[in-house]
């Protein structure tokens, strides 16, 4: 069988969209280490992350639970600083979160205590801006995304699909370079997931933001990436960079779909059994 | 019609069937009138009660409005509820500041802490002597107890509020942008709602329970006041009537307490349920 991904040097050098852009990447990590103390104990969650993201590309993090993906997304979006090494965003590090990198959570994170509308407001009310150009911008997002008839309701009144539909507005109305997105569609059933995926890369061929997905679904980072970053099972390593080159709109059902999807979860898979391994004998160990 | 009809049948069959023992034991003789009166009885005495002692005189200027709340239950009443409303403003004027401060800051709740605790378990009736002794008679010693009873339960739900607020709405704030007012504003202090209207709603209720016992001791009006005067004069018909009007007062704050909740927590999940 032939090999699919090329080698780790040339994926790792090659930036598929943006590369003729800008010479400095959108987010740059270096030598990144996260450790976390857990019961008395260490836990390197991440080690030695080097990545680089070019400006208008679309790249996921895939892995096993306990890869640290989330870890390393939560460290660019600022929220836990990396214990070691550098992260830079849109050329400057990252200290705090901020609106230049919108974030997208699994769990909506919406404000159950504002209607959708003021949710998508939000952020625009924070950064400031005139009231006609939020009731604008609302309007355009809320149309954007099919929300507008449901401007006035709750969070709670809406469907999973629907909540992380508005949290995908509340994150693009403040017009932020970089999207970061933390298995946004991870509860969702297969068919809204498919749906908020196409529509995620309609709005992203559409502004060509920086996305970085977090995910666990290998068809899912081969639908939607430029790049599929392979993480490894704790202490969280960059395994392989699989670059994937199919034209969109990418059809699944495709042989090279799946001679990609195959190789991946090869990949995947052994990070997989090395945590079943690191798991039953951490229970042996205890 | 008969789907109405008939929980509103089954909801009246038991008070009426109460009120007609009640009445027939009284009427038979069985019990003196001066240990319980019967209800015909009772409700002569409320009406005289709630209707105005002097008659109208437009001479007076007076509005005929105010000639009709000029009775004895009405000012009592009014009395007692102004009360509740200032003395429950104070308590929780004070409590919800230093409660958000408690909850967000771990270094004003170890300050205030011990504080709290060993005053907490005190109920606001052992201050009566005290508040006497400081503010006198009248308003502001129950002012005073008033605000003592509601400031706990809206200051541990308030602490217990804003430590429960999820931390993810406080990253997807920040996230978007939001400085540390704005967070305090806009995401603690209305995710801590449910928890703080908890506060309110059982700190009204102690404050109820309090002015009716300040009034008995501290006070020379209000509904407390009055049941305690008639008891002077042996007029069980109208210690009774003044406590039906006591509950009527307490269903009305629970029936304001109720919409207040309906209004602020329209977006809350179990709003529909529970209460």
């Amino acid at each position: 069988m032939p090999d699919p991904i090329p080698s780790r040097a040339a994926a790792g050098a090659m930036g598929t969209t943006g590369g003729d852009r800008m010479p400095d990447a959108m987010i740059s990590a270096r030598g990144v280490r996260q450790v976390f103390r857990a019961g008395g104990r260490e836990v390197v969650a991440l080690d030695g992350i080097d990545l680089e993201i070019q400006e208008g590309e679309f790249v996921c993090l895939l892995g096993p639970s306990g890869c640290g993906k989330s870890t390393l997304l939560n460290a660019i979006a600022g929220f836990v600083p990396p214990s070691a090494g550098s992260l830079r965003a849109g050329g400057r590090p990252v200290t705090a979160p901020g609106p230049d990198r919108a974030m997208v959570f699994q769990e909506y994170a919406l404000f159950p205590w504002m209607t959708v509308e003021r949710n998508v407001a939000f952020g625009l009310e924070l950064k400031g801006a005139p009231r006609a150009e939020i009731a604008r911008e609302v309007d355009a997002w809320l149309h954007k995304l099919s929300l507008q008839d449901f401007r006035d309701r709750y969070p709670k009144d809406l469907s999973g699909g629907m909540r992380q539909r508005v949290a995908i507005a509340r994150a693009l109305a403040i017009d932020s370079p970089v999207l970061l997105m933390d298995e946004p569609f991870g509860a969702l059933d297969a068919l809204t997931r498919r749906n908020l995926q196409d529509e995620l890369l309609r709005v992203w061929s559409e502004l060509r933001k920086t996305v970085v997905f977090v995910t666990h679904g290998i068809e899912e980072s081969i639908y939607l990436a430029d790049r599929v970053v392979v993480m490894t099972y704790r202490p969280g390593t960059v395994k392989r960079i699989v670059p994937i080159t199919l034209p969109r709109p990418r059809d699944p059902a495709s042989a090279e779909f799946n001679e990609l999807k195959k190789a991946v979860a090869g990949l995947v898979m052994e990070e997989q059994l090395r945590h079943q391994e690191a798991e039953a004998h951490g229970a042996t160990a205890d | 019609m008969r789907a109405r009809l008939v929980p509103l049948l089954r909801a009246v069959v038991i008070p009426a069937a109460v009120l007609l023992l009640w009445e027939g034991l009284s009427r038979a003789g069985r019990v003196s009138p001066q240990i319980l009166p019967p209800p015909s009885q009772v409700l002569r005495r409320w009406v005289a009660y709630l209707l105005p002692t002097e008659p109208f005189d437009p001479a007076s200027g007076e509005s005929r409005l105010l000639w009709l709340v000029s009775g004895e239950l009405p000012r009592d009443a009014f009395g007692s509820l102004q009360r509740v409303l200032v003395g429950f403003a104070i308590g929780a004027g004070l409590a919800l500041p230093l409660g958000l401060l408690m909850g967000a800051k771990e270094w004003v709740h170890q300050l205030f802490d011990p504080l709290v605790q060993v005053l907490r378990p005190i109920p606001p009736i052992a201050y009566i002597p005290l508040s006497i002794l400081w503010f006198g008679l009248g308003n502001p010693p129950a002012y005073f107890l008033i605000s003592l009873g509601a400031f706990f339960p809206v200051l541990m739900n308030t602490i217990a509020g804003v430590r429960s607020v999820d931390a993810i709405y406080v990253r997807a704030a920040r996230n978007l942008g939001a400085g540390e007012g704005v967070l305090f504003r806009r995401v603690i202090l209305p995710a801590a709602t449910p928890y703080i209207l908890t506060g309110v709603r059982v700190g009204m209720g102690v404050a109820f329970i309090v002015v009716i016992v300040a009034e008995m001791i501290a006070v020379n009006s209000g509904l407390g006041y009055r049941i305690l005067e008639a008891r002077e004069f042996l007029w069980s018909d109208k210690i009774i009537a003044g406590m039906l009007t006591i509950g009527l007062a307490g269903l009305g704050i629970d029936l304001g307490m109720n919409a207040l909740n309906r209004r602020l927590l329209r977006w809350h999940r179990g709003i529909e349920q529970g209460r």
